[in-house]
């Protein structure tokens, strides 16, 4: 069906290069992906690349080695395996490591790969990125520049085999149109962003991604600093999204087992507010992370992280799962064929609740919308759970979204911020992330301005 | 690195300008890496890589276009400079075969000790040297995780106006991450150097030093309180706040940027934009720095670049793209994160030059407000100038004494604004840890560095009132 016949020969391959008493783990990747950028009506860079490698995992007894090339010629692939093996014997002794084995969860069927996306000439590919551009300086009259606008397509490929009997074959397509704009008035510049997402062409809507980048940065202009205080917040869902990521690598096997968890002693407690409940489950088609199978070969499944507030579960891959004393989740994951396979949600879904954003910012009547954030990366510490970051936004008064807000932080710890969840917004939006968005209501949230 | 024939790199530079483009570049990487991790006790993984291959770019007219492959035969590289050549897609024709100048490259750094001559069990053992001095500092220490890495990079640029030229660029690297655990929770502390340099690194650090101080940064942060929220007076300290520098104006002197009016300081240059005391320079030559290296990315020498001089903006960084269109020389900061990526305008190791006042009277100076040790990563909106950056060390300033250490939480303020509101500015001068900056998803070495200074303002995102 893919065409991915040549990467399972030469996983095959490699696995059967395995010494006695030896186990061996190849991961052989291939993408392609086209990029086009359009700048004032013509284009600024098109690329188009295909990369290519095989990570190469050896268990030698209770020791692991790693080696990755990124190439398919036969002498470097007898190298790299030869480079991991040597690299296990520097590993301490671990009795809990292994490659994972087949446990009988069936791989589901899943829609990933669209054979058209492959079919689209390069000038279609322009077009779009030009009628995106195109479409943000003409949608309004204060939009005075478009920083950048963007098609880009990708096809992904990889196979999974091992001496311990796992033999997986994966492939899916991707695309999407992202723009970025500066807005001016009074002499005052506000960027916006927006994009689209699917499959294959035909799932796109320059549009919408139009839309979006010109509402963002036209409202909000004129933006000043808010006072420091406390507040309900509601977070937009491109916001939830990053938080609930945030979130879900608190929930790793690998860091509950390490003692990096805030959450590690707390399985069957309360930790929430009973309108939370979360699950990972990356066989949901509609998660642009889907897949069938995770970064170790085994089939993707449904995992209830938290049930109305209540901790259910952590999630593991083979290695995490036996040092728990369970089994893995399948939530292996791991960045292409360049590195072991660590644990992680994959696709991260809170359970909606019954109002639309309007309805909850009635609800909330006072408070702040958080359309945006910035520095999440340095602002919040998974292992204590502290968190602030950068927030741009919009004032909440009488129910009704006022005044633009901008360079003031948010902050609480993530353990405090989920008892605070007043309310989940019934807007659930897919985005290209490994966690979907949705209107969130946090109350007692400190806001630091002037 | 597989090298590649001259004769070879005339006929698909030749080839790549086929289409009738202005300019075409071949740029050709092998890397090979290694890298070793202790979590929990145990040398849990050494992993070694190897990336080699190479990139085509063709300019023709306002657009490029790029093509990679890892088939580094001429058929490979051709096939890439054909597709590099189409993406450009401009008629006009004409064949060129291209005649290359070989040009001599000196690497500010010198590499006593090639990191792939020394054995993998002498690199274990730093990991297991700097856990036993973690979990010995301090009996509240709970998780130690080391890591040890190295990275050699051979490059080759040659283009169409007849350059031919390339780099070794070596890098070590060192980190030491600590997470402590008391009665309020748990907390972490982390150190890590690198250089441009080899293994001789270890000569100049000592493994359980770093270990040391990352356990005590964990454990002191226990007895943290939350930080404040609000507007108050920053001191940062020397070294530890370069990210600063680099997020609030770095990124907004950058020739792409500014030319798409999304920088802050678009038509600035010659104006007062920053204190008097502000001199911010950019500076790849820094021997040893971790921005550090003979040539840039598309084969321009390492510059030191004043970009600040006294306050007044002299000059933004170039690279091929924004130079050729501007007519403007480059200033040897244009680089990319491996041969599978375009260039773009990216700094090296950019730092504020000394001042001249004792660092204790700057904070004996402040009445009340948060001395920041240690700065974490940043963020910046470069066309607003916003910008935030994470606290990892930070403690509180009153009545002029350094007092209660504080939880972490991010600082948050405005690019222009800040560099006025600098007051102060010690003679301590010292650059920080090694970074990675990452734009448009590209990720590349870079080095920071400050003296002891003071913001008469900045927003505290903490969350106690």
């Amino acid at each position: 069906m893919t065409g991915s016949r040549d990467l399972t020969d030469i996983a095959d391959r490699v696995v059967g290069w395995a010494a006695d008493g030896e186990a061996v783990e190849a991961v052989v990747g291939r993408s392609r992906h086209t990029e086009v950028r359009a700048y004032e009506g013509d284009v600024e860079s098109l690329s188009s690349a295909e990369s290519m490698g095989v990570g190469i995992r050896v268990v030698l007894g209770d020791r692991q080695g790693f080696a990755y090339a990124a190439t398919f010629d036969d002498d470097v692939l007898a190298e790299t395996l030869a480079e991991a093996r040597d690299n296990a014997s520097f590993a301490s002794p671990d009795p809990h490591v292994g490659l994972a084995e087949p446990d009988g969860v069936a791989v589901p069927t899943l829609d990933l790969f669209r054979p058209s996306l492959l079919q689209v000439p390069t000038e279609d590919k322009v077009a779009m990125a030009l009628e995106l551009e195109a479409l943000v300086r003409a949608g309004d009259p204060r939009i005075s520049g478009v920083e950048s606008a963007e098609f880009v397509d990708a096809m992904g490929e990889a196979c999974v085999a091992s001496t311990t009997g796992i033999r997986s074959e994966s492939a899916s397509t991707a695309c999407y149109v992202a723009v970025s704009c500066l807005a001016e008035e009074d002499g005052l510049t506000q960027t916006g962003f927006g994009f689209s997402v699917g499959r294959e062409l035909g799932d796109l809507v320059p549009a919408d991604a139009s839309d979006d980048a010109v509402m963002r940065s036209t409202r909000l202009l004129g933006a000043t600093k808010p006072a420091s205080t406390r507040a309900t917040v509601v977070l937009d869902p491109y916001v939830t999204a990053q938080v609930i990521a945030i979130l879900g690598s608190t929930l790793s096997g690998e860091a509950v087992l390490k003692g990096r968890s805030p959450f590690a002693e707390r399985l069957g407690d309360e930790v929430g507010s009973p309108l939370v409940t979360l699950v990972d489950d990356a066989t949901n088609p509609l998660a642009y992370t889907a897949s069938a199978t995770d970064g170790e070969g085994l089939a993707s499944r449904r995992t209830s992280l938290l049930a109305d507030g209540v901790l259910q579960a952590f999630v593991h891959n083979a290695y995490t799962g036996r040092w728990a004393g369970t089994a893995s989740t399948g939530n292996a994951v791991r960045g292409g064929f360049k590195s072991t396979p660590g644990v992680g949600c994959r696709a991260l879904a809170l359970a909606p609740g019954q109002l639309d954003q309007p309805a909850l910012l009635r609800q909330v009547g006072d408070g702040v919308l958080v359309s945006s954030v910035i520095g999440m990366h340095s602002g919040v510490n998974p292992v204590s759970g502290d968190f602030s970051t950068g927030a741009e936004g919009l004032r909440i008064a009488g129910g009704e979204l006022g005044a633009p807000l901008r360079e003031f932080t948010i902050a609480s710890t993530l353990q405090k911020m989920l008892r605070d969840v007043e309310a989940v917004g019934s807007d659930v939006d897919w985005l290209p992330m490994s966690a979907a968005g949705v209107s969130l209501v946090i109350r007692d949230v400190t806001i630091s301005g002037t | 690195m597989a090298v590649i024939e001259e004769d070879v790199l005339s006929r698909v530079l030749g080839a790549a300008l086929q289409g009738g483009g202005e300019f075409a570049e071949v740029f050709a990487e092998d890397k090979r890496s290694t890298s070793a991790v202790l979590d929990d006790g145990r040398i849990e993984e050494l992993a070694s890589g190897r990336d080699r291959g190479a990139g085509v770019r063709v300019i023709s007219g306002e657009t490029t276009g790029y093509a990679h492959t890892s088939d580094l035969s001429e058929a490979g590289l051709r096939a890439a400079a054909e597709a590099a050549g189409a993406a450009a897609r401009r008629g006009g024709g004409g064949s060129n075969v291209v005649a290359l100048d070989r040009q001599a490259v000196r690497h500010p750094s010198t590499v006593a000790i090639q990191p792939e001559d020394v054995a993998k069990a002498t690199k274990v053992e730093l990991l297991r040297r700097a856990d036993e001095a973690a979990r010995g500092a301090d009996g509240a220490v709970r998780q130690v995780s080391a890591r040890y890495g190295d990275s050699r990079r051979r490059i080759l640029v040659a283009n169409s106006e007849g350059l031919l030229t390339g780099d070794d660029q070596v890098r070590t690297l060192f980190s030491v991450g600590v997470v402590a655990a008391g009665d309020t929770g748990m907390q972490t502390g982390r150190q890590s150097v690198g250089h441009t340099v080899g293994f001789e690194l270890f000569d100049r650090y000592e493994v359980e030093d770093m270990a040391r101080k990352a356990a005590s940064r964990a454990v002191t942060k226990l007895g943290a309180r939350p930080a404040p929220s609000g507007e108050m007076p920053v001191v940062i300290g020397a070294g530890g706040g370069g990210v600063l520098f680099h997020e609030a104006c770095g990124h907004g002197l950058e020739a792409d940027l500014v030319a798409k009016g999304a920088s802050v300081y678009r038509d600035r240059v010659g104006q007062q934009v920053a204190s008097p005391l502000v001199t911010l320079i950019d500076d790849g030559t820094v021997a040893d720095e971790w921005g550090c290296f003979g040539i840039d990315d598309e084969g321009s020498p390492a510059q030191r670049n004043v970009l600040i001089q006294d306050g007044v903006l002299t000059d933004y960084m170039w690279d091929v793209t924004r130079g050729r269109k501007e007519g403007r020389p480059r200033s040897g900061n244009g680089r990319r994160q491996s041969y599978q990526h375009l260039p773009m305008v990216r700094m090296t190791n950019t730092f504020l030059a000394n001042g001249t006042e004792d660092p204790a009277d700057i904070i004996a100076g402040t009445d009340h407000g948060v001395y920041v040790a240690q700065l974490g990563g940043g963020s910046v909106n470069t066309a607003t100038g916003d910008f935030v950056f994470g606290m990892w060390e930070a403690y509180l300033i009153e009545d002029g004494v350094v007092t209660e250490p504080l939880r972490e939480g991010n600082l948050i303020g405005n690019g222009p604004q800040v560099l006025t509101d600098i007051e102060a500015l010690g003679d301590d001068f010292a650059m920080g840890s090694p970074g990675t900056c990452g734009k448009d998803g590209q990720g590349v070495p870079v080095g920071d560095g400050v003296p002891t200074l003071r913001v008469r303002s900045l927003t505290i995102g903490g969350t106690a009132a």
